[in-house]
């Protein structure tokens, strides 16, 4: 929104039905250009015209930078982007995007459980190459309604073998056993998450406990267009000291406030104790710790300021601070 | 894989003689000065004294595991004295247990508790700031918990004189089988019984921590006897250590009475304090670990089925982490990241319940006692692996 991020004029390559209500778009440069490096996780916004702006994430590979690839799911009910995507983008239809941003950084371990939520598997296409390029361990679990609506699924279980691939379509299945999946935390095993609210919530409640920065969460944006990013800098404004601080995306609501010499008591700074809760005078925060209950979440009037950071569409945040 | 390592320094102290239980600082920092791991020859053991080796073993509960024990003797190997403890495991078992107790102790049901434990320490704390000096062990820190901590978990008034020489069992059982641990062991079967009883459900009250824990065994999510475990633990785990946390934290700020007069001036800053107290002089300092595989700690070669002594103490003021004065009481400092409560998997649940007990009780001293001061040496506590005071007096002024 503020970010002032290079915009890219880019042309709709191919358009391919890749599952049930999902298409896959191919971008390339009009100017002919490469597209700029990416790392693993990260995401562009499409500007769609009459202010209509949305974020996916990349799902091609990296090596080949002349191309963009980015994932839509089609939902019939929703007011703006994804109709616009479907109905409205044609082979070789120009748009203007951003250059890429990263609010989902794939971070150094040896060990990798992924989980995908439909839609979701579209930042972990990258992580998954990248994992595999490094020699890394690594699992991806990816749940759907049917099989014919899991987009890239087999293309991944061709890929890397039915071992380290586990689709489970919920009309044969049933859905994730998160319980079963999750139930033994490892050391140096990071989790990569990114679904629908409800299964990111059910992985946070089952990671409770687990160690500092084990798990990481992508969130899809509100009206579920697919995987987004609500990660955007935010201001936060201190109601006892009267200072307003900006919060990047490379930093917590914690540092920032820390840095302008204003103090909060903290302890595992990974959301996981609770220690560094903050009364919310004003604004919406998005909520990524493991402590508060779903009421506190619900009720918004504390935060815990080492995790969680402010919704989409909240630009900023009065904290009772 | 080729990182070079050391053999470790080979240390012939011992961190369980009477002195250096009474001042576990002068040891500590010796052996601090051997580097960050060191093989204590009197207890077979590996000593950790670096906070960032600390941080390390704390966070890898894959390769330095609970379920050996928190004590020196490999648990697994021949049978404790009692069924493992929410402690003593690891996932996926502790997974369940701590999801039990974090569904029961959070920062919501937490804060809902300020109420009920405001009026005892207004209480208490009026009448001791009437006296021109108290105990400051004896008569306050010793006294609140006692008095707040066991209904908010909802057992029964009878038999709750056994906690305190419960949980001194079970804490001395961390060190060595030294008569300090047979002291601590006399009565042992009548407190152990009487704790046990009063963790049944039909024991508890329907409102506390104890039921909402067993509330979970309906869930589904735990057993009866994880249940009753659970509820043991809160009670062997909280009081003690929070007896020690207010008393540390008054012996602290009674050596600084500048301090003192600028938390008068700016109460916020009461937690900040606590928080520094915690870190200078740490409750629960030193617990095992077991080694899984062979590992590598502070360029130490650790083999497989290692046991591992983390000193709490010596993290804490270590000086990589804490600069040249981290042995020194600052306001200034933050202490975010200090291991007083553990880090990682096993991290302390009663974290939030010890500091809101903490911080009332600082509270309301500050509001009535205009100055504190020592009033004579306060005597440290004999114990294995917690640090504390049995006896501290105080003298006070206050306005009137
Ligand atoms: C100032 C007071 C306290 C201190 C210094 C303290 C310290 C600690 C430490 C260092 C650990 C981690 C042990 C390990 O890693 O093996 C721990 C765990 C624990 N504490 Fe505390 N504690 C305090 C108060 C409390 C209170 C009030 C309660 C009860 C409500 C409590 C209940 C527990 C429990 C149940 C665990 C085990 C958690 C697990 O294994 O997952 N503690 N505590």
């Amino acid at each position: 929104m503020t970010q002032l991020s290079e915009r890219l004029d880019v042309v709709v390559a191919d358009v391919d039905h890749v599952a049930d209500r999902v298409v896959s778009l191919v971008l390339s440069r009009i100017d002919g250009e490469e597209f700029p490096s990416w790392e693993p996780g990260a995401h562009i916004d499409v500007y769609l015209g009459d202010g209509f702006t949305r974020q996916y994430s990349l799902c091609s590979s990296r090596e080949d930078r002349d191309i963009l690839r980015i994932g839509v799911l089609h939902v019939p009910d929703s007011r703006g982007g994804s109709q616009r995507v479907h109905e409205n983008l044609v082979m070789g239809a120009p748009l203007a995007i951003s250059a890429p941003r990263n609010n989902f950084p794939l971070v150094e371990s040896r060990k990798y459980l992924f989980i995908a939520g439909g839609i979701g598997i579209t930042p972990i296409i990258p992580m998954l190459e990248e994992a595999e390029a490094k020699g890394r361990d690594w699992r991806l679990v990816y749940g759907g309604r049917s099989r014919d609506t899991m987009a890239f699924g087999q293309a991944l279980e061709d890929k890397y073998g039915s071992n380290k691939v586990n689709l489970y379509a919920e009309d044969e299945v049933g859905r994730l056993d998160l319980q079963e999946i999750l139930g033994m935390p490892r050391a140096h095993m990071l989790v990569y998450a990114c679904g629908p609210g409800g299964m990111l919530s059910a992985i946070e409640d089952f990671c409770m406990g687990w160690p500092p920065g084990a798990l990481h969460l992508e969130r899809f944006t509100a009206d579920t267009l697919g995987a987004g990013s609500v990660s955007e800098p935010f201001e936060v404004e201190l109601a006892r000291s009267g200072r307003t601080v900006k919060v990047e995306t490379t930093e917590t609501i914690l540092d920032a406030v820390e840095k302008v010499g204003v103090r909060i008591l903290s302890s595992c700074r990974a959301g996981l104790c609770g220690t560094c809760e903050t009364r919310v005078i004003s604004g919406t925060p998005d909520h990524r710790d493991a402590v508060l209950t779903q009421a506190d979440k619900d009720a918004n009037d504390v935060m815990l300021p080492c995790v969680s950071r402010s919704a989409a569409g909240c630009g900023r945040l009065i904290l009772d601070l | 894989m080729s990182t070079p390592t050391i053999e470790p320094a080979v240390f012939s102290g011992d961190p369980y003689s009477e002195k250096h239980l009474l001042d576990p600082y002068p040891f500590l920092a010796s052996l601090q000065e051997a580097g960050p791991v060191s093989w204590l020859e009197s207890q077979q053991t590996y000593a950790v004294v670096g906070y960032a080796e600390v941080y390390e073993v704390l966070t890898d509960f894959e390769t330095y595991v609970s379920s050996g024990g928190l004590g020196p003797r490999d648990i697994r190997k021949d049978d404790g004295w009692r069924p493992p403890s929410i402690l003593e495991s690891d996932p996926p078992i502790h997974t369940l247990m701590r999801r039990a107790l974090t569904g029961v102790i959070n920062p919501g049901t937490v804060r809902a508790l300020r109420g009920d434990f405001t009026a005892p320490a207004v209480t208490l704390v009026d009448e001791l700031s009437r006296r021109p000096g108290f105990d400051a062990i004896k008569d306050l820190a010793e006294k609140y918990p006692i008095q707040v901590f066991p209904d908010a978990v909802g057992i029964p008034m009878e038999g709750r004189e056994h906690l305190l020489p419960y949980g001194n069992m079970v804490f001395n059982a961390f060190g060595p089988e030294n008569y300090i641990y047979h002291q601590a062991f006399a009565e042992g079967d009548e407190h152990a019984r009487v704790v046990m009883n009063a963790c049944k459900r039909e024991s508890l009250t329907d409102d506390g921590f104890g039921a909402g824990i067993w509330a979970k065994v309906e869930e589904g999510l735990i057993t009866e006897d994880q249940a009753a475990l659970l509820v043991r633990a809160l009670l062997s785990a909280g009081v003690d250590t929070t007896i020690f946390g207010i008393g540390n934290t008054l012996a602290v700020l009674a050596r600084h009475p500048a301090a003192w007069a600028r938390l008068r001036k700016e109460p916020s800053l009461a937690k900040f304090a606590i928080d520094e107290a915690l870190r200078l002089e740490s409750p629960f300092q030193k617990f095992h670990r077991t080694t899984t595989v062979d590992t590598v700690l502070g360029g130490v070669d650790i083999p497989a089925g290692s046991k591992v002594q983390l000193f709490i103490g010596a993290a804490n003021r270590d000086p990589k982490k804490w600069g040249a004065d981290a042995n020194e009481f600052s306001l200034e400092r933050s202490s975010s990241g200090h291991v007083a409560f553990g880090m990682g998997l096993h991290q302390c649940v009663g974290q939030p319940i010890a500091r809101l007990e903490m911080e009332i009780v600082l509270q309301q001293m500050l509001e009535k006692i205009h100055t504190l001061e020592l009033d004579g040496e306060p005597t440290p506590i004999l114990h294995n692996v917690l640090r504390g005071f049995e006896s501290m007096p105080v003298r006070i002024t206050t306005g009137s």
